[in-house]
């Protein structure tokens, strides 16, 4: 056991929308200290935030040493790893070598990317265990929604049986548009990147791969799987017609890309108005069913940088409780 | 009036037709025929579950010329299609014969499509339609449904199924 009164320290791997809002929020947190900010250009070393997130926005460098993120990782002393370099689906890379280098150097790791969590779960989280430190994923899974740490936490002792959920905003707020203004696909889809809400490559969430990543999480973290995303059926949601959801809404439904963790599918369902999975927009929202204790539905902000940076802040609290 | 009934037949051939020739007789229309040749009962006979319609003043009048054709009524009982689901489908559903897919439900003796919409916008492009079906029961209705969804997937079609069916909750709580 360390002395309370020291700084429990940081480093930002990863500097765009959710990495500057983790910058944004630890401000606020007594005794958290940021050590280094990395960036895909350069390195911050005992960074002053406001400064850092000033240069980013003007698009300036944030370096100031020489080192690289894995060297930060290596050498330079902290107790967290905030890994939130972009998710890749095809081999978690660069998250992948950043979490194995964080694990073997005994750094616990927190992080919002799913990439090296899907391809390498079981892996990693082995890992953590024989090296005595902790994996935390909150912000993977429905943003700001607290799921995971709901789920290990709140919900300890009763078993889990099924997880489903509406876990995209992208495609949510797409379904939603298109249903309430009887508007095309394609418009919504182009309104929805004009507003930063859709990539301008919009595949990663309009065809199920995102909400895929997220029920391969669950399944491996809940259901002692060890599955990756080829073992999820996917089905996204490009082929949805405006005259379809006119009829569904005639009939008392709305449709949802609902991701189901045991099933280990994802598809557009039909889910009827009243239902607790019927969100708008880009809400999220998941059931949990459990044993002794129902049914349990949760909705909150699936995406945004201060929202997904809140999940991970509440992943590095509660490691901060735990050392203290 | 949809009427299932549990029969016992001779285990030889040609015993069919004591059912069939009493039913057509009176108008009725058999949906399905289940032998159940690997269930023969001690007086070895062999049991068999029909499914027809008829109308139902002329189920006594079935029911003496069954017995006097030989045949054992074990069980009769009035059909009801309580349980209810809608299906979205998206795709090219006229050009994929539609006639069969609807016929095909309605031939499980078990399920029908009661009500079907549909909307096509343009000549080539993709049409959207909202199947509902009636079931006998919970059971016959996820039965009825993941048959839709086989026919509708091997016609390239998107099916839009019901997150209740075969969900979290086994699908008590809201089908439809």
């Amino acid at each position: 056991m360390q002395d309370n009164s020291s700084p429990f320290k940081l480093a930002i791997i990863g500097f765009g929308a959710v990495g500057q809002g983790v910058a944004r929020v630890v401000q606020s947190v007594p005794h958290l200290e940021v050590v280094a900010i990395a960036d895909s250009k350069g390195v911050a070393l005992t960074p002053d935030l406001e400064d850092v997130l000033a240069r980013k926005r003007k698009g300036k460098s944030i370096a100031n040493s020489d080192l690289t993120a894995l060297d930060v990782i290596r050498t330079v002393d902290h107790d967290v790893v905030v890994e939130v370099t972009p998710t890749n689906i095809e081999n978690g890379e660069p998250g992948l070598t950043h979490f194995r280098e964080a694990l073997k150097n005994k750094r616990n790791v927190v992080t919002s990317n799913k990439g090296p969590l899907v391809a390498a779960f079981g892996e990693l989280t082995e890992l953590a265990r024989a090296q005595g430190v902790a994996l935390r994923y909150e912000a993977t899974v429905g943003g700001a929604m607290p799921i995971i740490n709901l789920i290990r936490d709140t919900l300890a002792g009763t078993q889990v049986l099924g997880i489903r959920g509406v876990l995209n905003g992208t495609c949510n707020y797409i379904l939603t548009r298109m249903a309430e203004e009887a508007l095309e696909y394609d418009q919504v889809l182009s309104e929805a990147q004009d507003m930063g809400i859709a990539e301008a490559d919009p595949t990663y969430d309009v065809a199920g791969i995102d909400t895929a990543c997220k029920v391969v999480i669950l399944a491996n973290a809940f259901f002692n799987r060890q599955v990756t995303f080829a073992d999820v059926n996917v089905i996204g949601i490009e082929q949805i017609t405006q005259d379809a959801l006119q009829l569904a809404r005639q009939r008392g439904f709305m449709v949802k890309l609902i991701g189901d963790v045991q099933e280990l599918t994802v598809a557009p369902k039909l889910i009827p108005l009243g239902h607790p999975l019927n969100v708008s927009g880009t809400l999220n929202a998941a059931s949990i069913l459990t044993d002794t204790a129902g049914e349990i539905t949760v909705a909150g902000k699936g995406a945004g940088s201060i929202e997904t940076a809140s999940a991970i802040l509440s992943d590095i609290l509660s490691l901060m409780r735990e050392r203290d | 009036m949809r009427i299932s009934m549990d029969l016992e037949l001779k285990d030889t051939p040609g015993q069919l037709i004591h059912v069939l020739t009493p039913v057509s007789a009176l108008g009725g229309n058999v949906l399905s025929i289940v032998h159940h040749h690997d269930k023969k009962t001690f007086r070895n006979t062999v049991p068999v579950y029909v499914i027809f319609d008829i109308e139902e003043h002329k189920l006594e009048e079935l029911q003496e010329g069954l017995e006097k054709n030989g045949v054992t009524v074990v069980r009769i009982g009035k059909m009801r299609l309580r349980e209810r689901a809608h299906i979205l489908l998206i795709g090219h559903i006229i050009h994929t014969d539609l006639r069969q897919t609807i016929d095909t439900i309605d031939s499980t003796g078990f399920a029908e499509v009661q009500d079907l919409s549909l909307s096509m916008p343009a000549i080539d492009g993709p049409s959207s339609a909202i199947v509902t079906i009636m079931a006998t029961g919970n059971e016959e209705l996820k039965t009825s449904i993941a048959l839709l969804k086989e026919i509708a997937e091997r016609k390239d079609l998107l099916v839009i199924v019901p997150i209740d069916e075969g969900g979290l909750s086994g699908g008590q709580n809201n089908a439809g």
